[in-house]
């Protein structure tokens, strides 16, 4: 099959695709929703159509407001496609997508790109034992599964979500060890300069305030300060101990579960693949697509918005997601420019307000040095397992960047695609020659982005 | 490496269980779980080895970014077990030696 006569084309249903999906279905666009996903939802509300947990408190309401959105898709005429993957896209916005085994290509009038973020991969010693993994993915068994880890349990990085997630095990009835904070001390004093943009949205600063009050209440507790954090193996080759530092004091727990987490980064898998322009965010220490105030990138008609253009949380997303999708309704002359900015009042002052409180958390909750440019026995490409020492001998070298790096060391080259590896690569590299970041730049991106088997190739150049 | 499972499941909303083969054993799982969370919940701590060291690896993100949980799914190797979701009757098992990054995994291999 190929072209299609679809006006958009969405990839990812988190909060941002689906409110766009939502807005474009309901002003009459043909609009297609493509997610991997089986269900609608994103990361925030992934399983939201199906929560594994019985008890409703354990993720609390922020999660279930995702239901609305959910609902909202059924009452359209959309043309919503769960369990489909996008794995390469054209410039003359051609999507290849592949779902229950099939390939095919579509090519949307306008393309908008809504496939969030990740959470920022977290290199230190022993990162790669069994037993560590993201607080995500905990999060994700807890949602999708009602699985929680049994002790000894430890939490350990720095942001919002690490407390959430915390306070989401504890609601579960799961023991926490503790809880290692890496935020820097001295980001607290840099965060307080943009206080005041964090006072126009106190119900966050609130709700940060209530989790720690929530787990100060839980006993748990929170070791603040933390640095040199490794994780050792235990007799049976997974993880067996935590050891770090605080201030001066050398310390090691016991743990079979050790939970990291440094904030979330935009998954730029897609838009690099394009090569659209990407501006380095030196504030959260990550790429974004370059793209103006609707979500327009740097190709004409291909739009990105939510996480995925920038992190500023899924109310925000939400927002982005709706003011995209009244600027593509705009440029196909659905809507007047006066419909569109009266439609779109609401949804900017949200995304505002969201943005406002952005700045004070990406100050305080930067991550710590030791994690953006780790030490040299750290693994930094976990798939082909080139060390963080490697790399900084190649920048020393002369080796230029990350893509000339890929073809002396293999960084980047395995199954992950320098999901796991670039932003570290780049930012070693970077530091080791002194030179910016956007001077050093990224991976070339090429597709396919996602796996497919052969057979799924051949059936998609019919 | 099985063994006690460190994972535990909560009280669900639904009560729907299905039966996967895991390693050969059978184990009581939900629909919604990934390949992955199965093999977690039946107490393998470890999903692959390293293609390089040889060293065990296990599900780090669950949402289709590390590629650490490459397992044999119904005796196809190298899926990404985060990413799908188990069936009734599955045989899940645990990727053995180096993930053969061919014929079955086209992506993932840069040109
Ligand atoms: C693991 C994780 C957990 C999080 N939990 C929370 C939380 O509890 N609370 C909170 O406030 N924030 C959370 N966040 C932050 C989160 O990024 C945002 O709050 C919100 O989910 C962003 O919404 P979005 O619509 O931009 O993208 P997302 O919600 O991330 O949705 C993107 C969607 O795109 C799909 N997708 C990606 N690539 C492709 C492709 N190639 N083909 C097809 N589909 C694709 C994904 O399956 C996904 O469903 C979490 C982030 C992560 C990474
Ligand atoms: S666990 Fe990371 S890709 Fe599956």
């Amino acid at each position: 099959m190929s072209a299609h006569d679809v006006d958009l084309a969405i990839i990812g249903a988190g909060p941002a695709g689906m409110a766009a999906a939502a807005t474009a279905a309901q002003l009459g666009l043909k609009t297609v929703l493509l997610d991997e996903q089986k269900g609608p939802g994103g990361q925030i509300y992934r399983s939201i159509t199906q929560p594994a947990p019985a008890d409703e408190n354990i993720l609390g309401k922020d999660y279930y407001h995702g239901r609305s959105l959910a609902l909202a898709l059924k009452n359209t005429s959309l043309d919503y496609r769960p369990g489909t993957s996008v794995w390469a896209l054209d410039q003359d916005l051609t999507l290849s997508l592949s779902g229950n085994g099939q390939s095919q290509r579509i090519r949307p009038r306008r393309l908008l790109i809504a496939t969030g973020a990740q959470e920022r991969p977290v290199p230190f010693p022993g990162w790669t034992l069994p037993g560590v993994m993201t607080c995500g993915a905990a999060q994700i068994l807890l949602k999708s599964s009602a699985l929680v880890p049994t002790q000894p349990l430890i939490l350990a990085g720095s942001g919002p979500l690490l407390l959430l997630i915390a306070a989401q095990l504890h609601r579960a009835g799961v023991a926490i060890e503790a809880i290692l904070d890496t935020t820097p001390p001295r980001h607290y004093l840099a965060a307080l300069k943009y206080l005041p943009g964090a006072l126009r949205n106190l119900p966050l600063l609130a709700k940060g305030a209530g989790l720690l009050a929530e787990l100060r209440r839980a006993g748990i507790r929170r070791i603040t300060g933390v640095s040199e954090l490794r994780a050792l193996a235990g007799p049976d080759g997974t993880l067996g101990q935590v050891r770090f530092r605080q201030g001066k004091k050398a310390q090691t727990l016991s743990a079979t579960t050790l939970l990291v987490h440094q904030g979330v980064v935009p998954n730029v898998q897609l838009s690099r693949s394009l090569n659209l322009s990407h501006d380095w965010d030196q504030l959260q220490q990550c790429w974004r697509p370059h793209t103006d105030s609707w979500g327009e990138s740097s190709l004409p008609g291909l739009f990105v918005a939510g996480d995925g253009a920038g992190i500023a949380g899924a109310l925000a997303a939400e927002a982005f997601g709706k003011l995209a999708a009244l600027q593509i309704a705009r440029q196909l002359n659905v809507i007047s420019a006066q419909q569109r900015d009266q439609q779109s009042q609401r949804a900017r002052r949200t995304l505002n307000q969201q943005r406002a409180i952005r700045p004070f958390l990406d100050a305080l909750y930067s991550p710590a040095r030791e994690f953006l440019l780790p030490a040299d026995e750290t693994l930094v490409c976990r798939c082909e397992e080139v060390t963080a020492g490697e790399l900084r001998r190649l920048a020393r070298d002369g080796c230029p960047g990350p893509n000339q790096a890929k073809a002396f060391c293999r960084a980047g080259m395995g199954p992950c695609q320098g999901r796991m590896c670039g932003l570290t690569v780049s930012q070693l590299m970077a530091d080791e020659r002194q030179v910016p970041n956007s001077e050093i730049g990224y991976y070339q991106i090429r597709s396919p982005i996602k796996p497919l088997r052969l057979g799924e190739l051949a059936d998609s150049a019919h | 490496m099985p063994g006690a499972s460190k994972f535990e499941r909560l009280a669900c909303a639904s009560n729907d269980w299905i039966q996967v083969m895991v390693e050969g054993q059978p184990v009581k799982v939900r629909p919604g779980d990934s390949a992955a969370a199965a093999l977690l919940a039946a107490g393998q701590s470890a999903a692959r080895t390293s293609a390089v060291s040889g060293d065990p690896r296990a599900p780090y993100c669950l949402m289709g970014i590390c590629f650490e949980c490459l397992l044999e799914i119904d005796g196809v190797p190298n899926v990404q077990g985060c990413m799908v979701q188990v069936a009734d009757g599955m045989n899940i098992r645990r990727q053995q030696g180096a993930p053969v990054l061919n014929d079955s995994l086209a992506a993932g291999v840069p040109a």
